[in-house]
C-alpha cells in the first residue's frame, strides 16, 4: 500500500503517526482514507469539495502530486505545507 | 536628522527626526498598499513601490516629498504573455550613473538608464527556458533581492522566493543558479537535489569584499564566498534561537557581519518567547550575539517582513532601523547595541529605508 509521510502539526491529529500505510489509487483516494482512519485530520489537507489546499504541497515520490495523480503500491506521498513569502 | 521612509499596508509614511525621537512628517497613497520605498542617494530622487488592489503595481517617482509623484514608464510585462505584473518588490542603484534596477513578480527584473523614469524589462531573464517550470509560494514569486558588485557593473546576483539565486556576469545578458549549498527542509529529501524551488527571504553583498554575500532562507541562515556560486550553512549551533526569518542587513565596512531578526518557524512567524530581538554576527556566522536592549522583552509576538530592516552608515555608529506588521518602527544609533521606537500605531509595515 502507499506510504504517507506527515509533518507537525498534522501528526497531532493521528495520534504522532508520521507514516502511514493506506490503500488507493490515487491521492485523493489515499487522502480520504487518512480521514476515514483519523477523522480529526478531515478538513485539514483536503477542503469540503476534497481538492488539496491551496498551501499545503503533496509530493509522490518527490514529484509534486494532484488529488487525481495515481498511485502504486510503493508510491510513497509526503504532505507539506507550502513556502510562503512576507 | 534623519529621514526614513516606511512603506505600509495603508500608505508611504515618512518619519523625520534624529537620537531617539522620530516624527510623521508625510504621508503618501493613503489607502494604499507601499511595498517597497526608497531614496537614490546619487540623484535624490525617491522611489515608492506601490500595488493598487484595483489598479495593479505601479512605481511613482518624486524629486521632492512635498511634491506630486509621477508614474514611471515601462513597468509591464509584454502584451500578448500570460502572465501579469504583480507586484514590484525592490528598486536598487545600478553601479552605473542613471541605472536602477527593480525586481517584481512573477519573478521579473526591470531596468532604467534614465534615473528611474522609464524602465525595460530584461529579456534574458524573462525568457529563461525553465521559468514555465518555476513555482511561486503563497506570497507570489518575488525577486526581492538584488545585490550589485561595486566597480564591476556586470555583475549581479538575485535572490526569489521561491526560485533561488541567480547569477549574471554580463550584467544581465545571460544568468546562471547560484544554489549550491542551500538546503530546502520544506522539500522532501528525495526531491531537494537540483531543485530550484528554493525560498530565498533576503541576500545582501558585503561591498567590502563583494565575492561574500548573507542570506536568510526560508528555513537556514547561509554565507557564500565565492560570489553565491555555493553557500555555507551559518546559521545552525551558532547561536541564533531560530535559522528562520525575513530580513537581513549588513555593516557595509565590516564583511565579517550580518544582522538577522529570528522568527520561530514558518508555521509561527513571530518574535521566539514573545521577545524581539536581532542578532549580530561579527565573525561571518560562526557565532550571533543577542542584541534587545531597549526592544519589547515580554508579550511581544511581532512579525518583520523581508524588506522591513535598514541601516545607514557603518560600524560603531551605524544605524538601524525596523518596523513590524503590528505597526512599530524600532530604531538603534549604535549598531543594535541599544534600540528605541521611533514609531508605533502605523499600519502594517511592509518596508523600510533610510532615505
Amino acid at each position: 500500500m502507499p506510504v504517507v509521510k506527515l509533518r507537525a502539526p498534522l501528526t497531532e491529529l493521528t495520534g504522532g503517526k508520521r507514516e502511514l500505510q493506506l490503500d488507493g489509487a490515487t491521492v485523493r483516494d489515499v487522502l480520504q482514507a487518512l480521514e476515514n482512519e483519523h477523522p480529526a485530520i478531515a478538513g485539514w489537507i483536503l477542503d469540503e469539495r476534497t481538492t488539496i489546499r491551496q498551501h499545503i504541497n503533496v509530493f509522490v515520490n518527490g514529484e509534486r502530486g494532484r488529488e487525481d495523480t495515481t498511485l502504486t503500491p510503493e508510491d510513497r506521498i509526503h504532505v507539506l505545507p507550502s513556502i510562503s513569502g512576507g | 536628522m534623519t529621514e526614513l521612509l516606511v512603506g505600509t499596508k495603508k500608505g508611504l509614511f515618512t518619519l523625520r527626526g534624529g537620537d531617539s525621537s522620530f516624527e510623521i512628517s508625510a504621508r503618501a497613497f493613503a489607502g494604499e498598499p507601499v511595498e517597497f520605498a526608497m531614496r537614490d542617494r546619487r540623484s535624490g530622487r525617491y522611489f515608492a513601490c506601490v500595488t493598487s488592489a484595483f489598479y495593479g503595481p505601479k512605481i511613482f517617482v518624486t524629486d521632492d516629498l512635498a511634491g506630486e509623484w509621477q508614474q514611471a514608464e515601462g513597468l509591464a510585462l509584454p502584451e500578448g504573455e500570460e502572465k501579469a505584473l504583480i507586484r514590484l518588490w525592490t528598486v536598487v542603484p545600478g553601479i552605473e550613473d542613471d541605472h536602477l534596477l527593480a525586481g517584481g513578480d512573477p519573478g521579473v527584473l526591470f531596468e532604467s538608464r534614465d534615473g528611474g523614469m522609464t524602465w525595460e524589462l530584461n529579456r534574458p531573464f524573462w525568457e529563461q527556458p525553465t521559468r514555465p517550470e518555476w513555482g511561486p509560494g503563497a506570497g507570489g514569486m518575488c525577486l526581492h533581492s538584488i545585490a550589485t558588485w561595486p566597480g564591476e557593473p556586470g555583475k549581479l546576483a538575485m535572490g526569489i522566493s521561491a526560485v533561488g539565486v541567480w547569477l549574471s556576469d554580463d550584467g544581465g545578458q545571460t544568468w546562471r543558479h547560484g544554489n549550491g549549498g542551500l538546503i530546502p527542509r520544506y522539500l522532501p529529501e528525495d526531491s531537494r537535489e537540483d531543485t530550484f524551488d528554493l525560498c530565498v527571504h533576503n541576500m545582501h553583498r558585503a561591498p567590502s569584499q563583494p565575492e561574500r554575500l548573507f542570506m536568510q532562507f526560508h528555513g537556514g541562515v547561509y554565507r557564500s564566498d565565492d560570489a553565491g556560486e555555493t553557500w555555507i550553512d551559518i546559521g545552525t549551533d551558532t547561536g541564533l534561537p531560530s535559522d528562520f526569518g525575513f530580513p537581513l542587513v549588513i555593516d557595509p565596512d565590516d564583511p565579517d557581519s550580518a544582522f538577522v531578526i529570528p522568527l520561530v518557524a514558518d508555521l509561527d512567524r513571530v518574535t521566539p518567547d514573545g521577545r524581539v530581538r536581532v542578532y549580530e554576527t561579527r565573525d561571518a556566522g560562526a557565532s550571533w550575539t543577542e542584541r534587545g536592549d531597549g526592544l519589547p522583552a515580554e508579550d511581544a509576538y511581532l512579525t518583520i517582513l523581508r524588506q522591513a530592516f535598514a541601516r545607514d552608515g557603518s560600524g560603531d555608529a551605524m544605524s538601524l532601523y525596523f518596523g513590524a506588521t503590528s505597526g512599530d518602527v524600532f530604531g538603534s544609533g549604535d549598531a543594535g547595541a541599544t534600540w528605541f521606537t521611533a514609531a508605533t500605531k502605523l499600519p502594517p509595515v511592509h518596508s523600510v529605508r533610510v532615505a
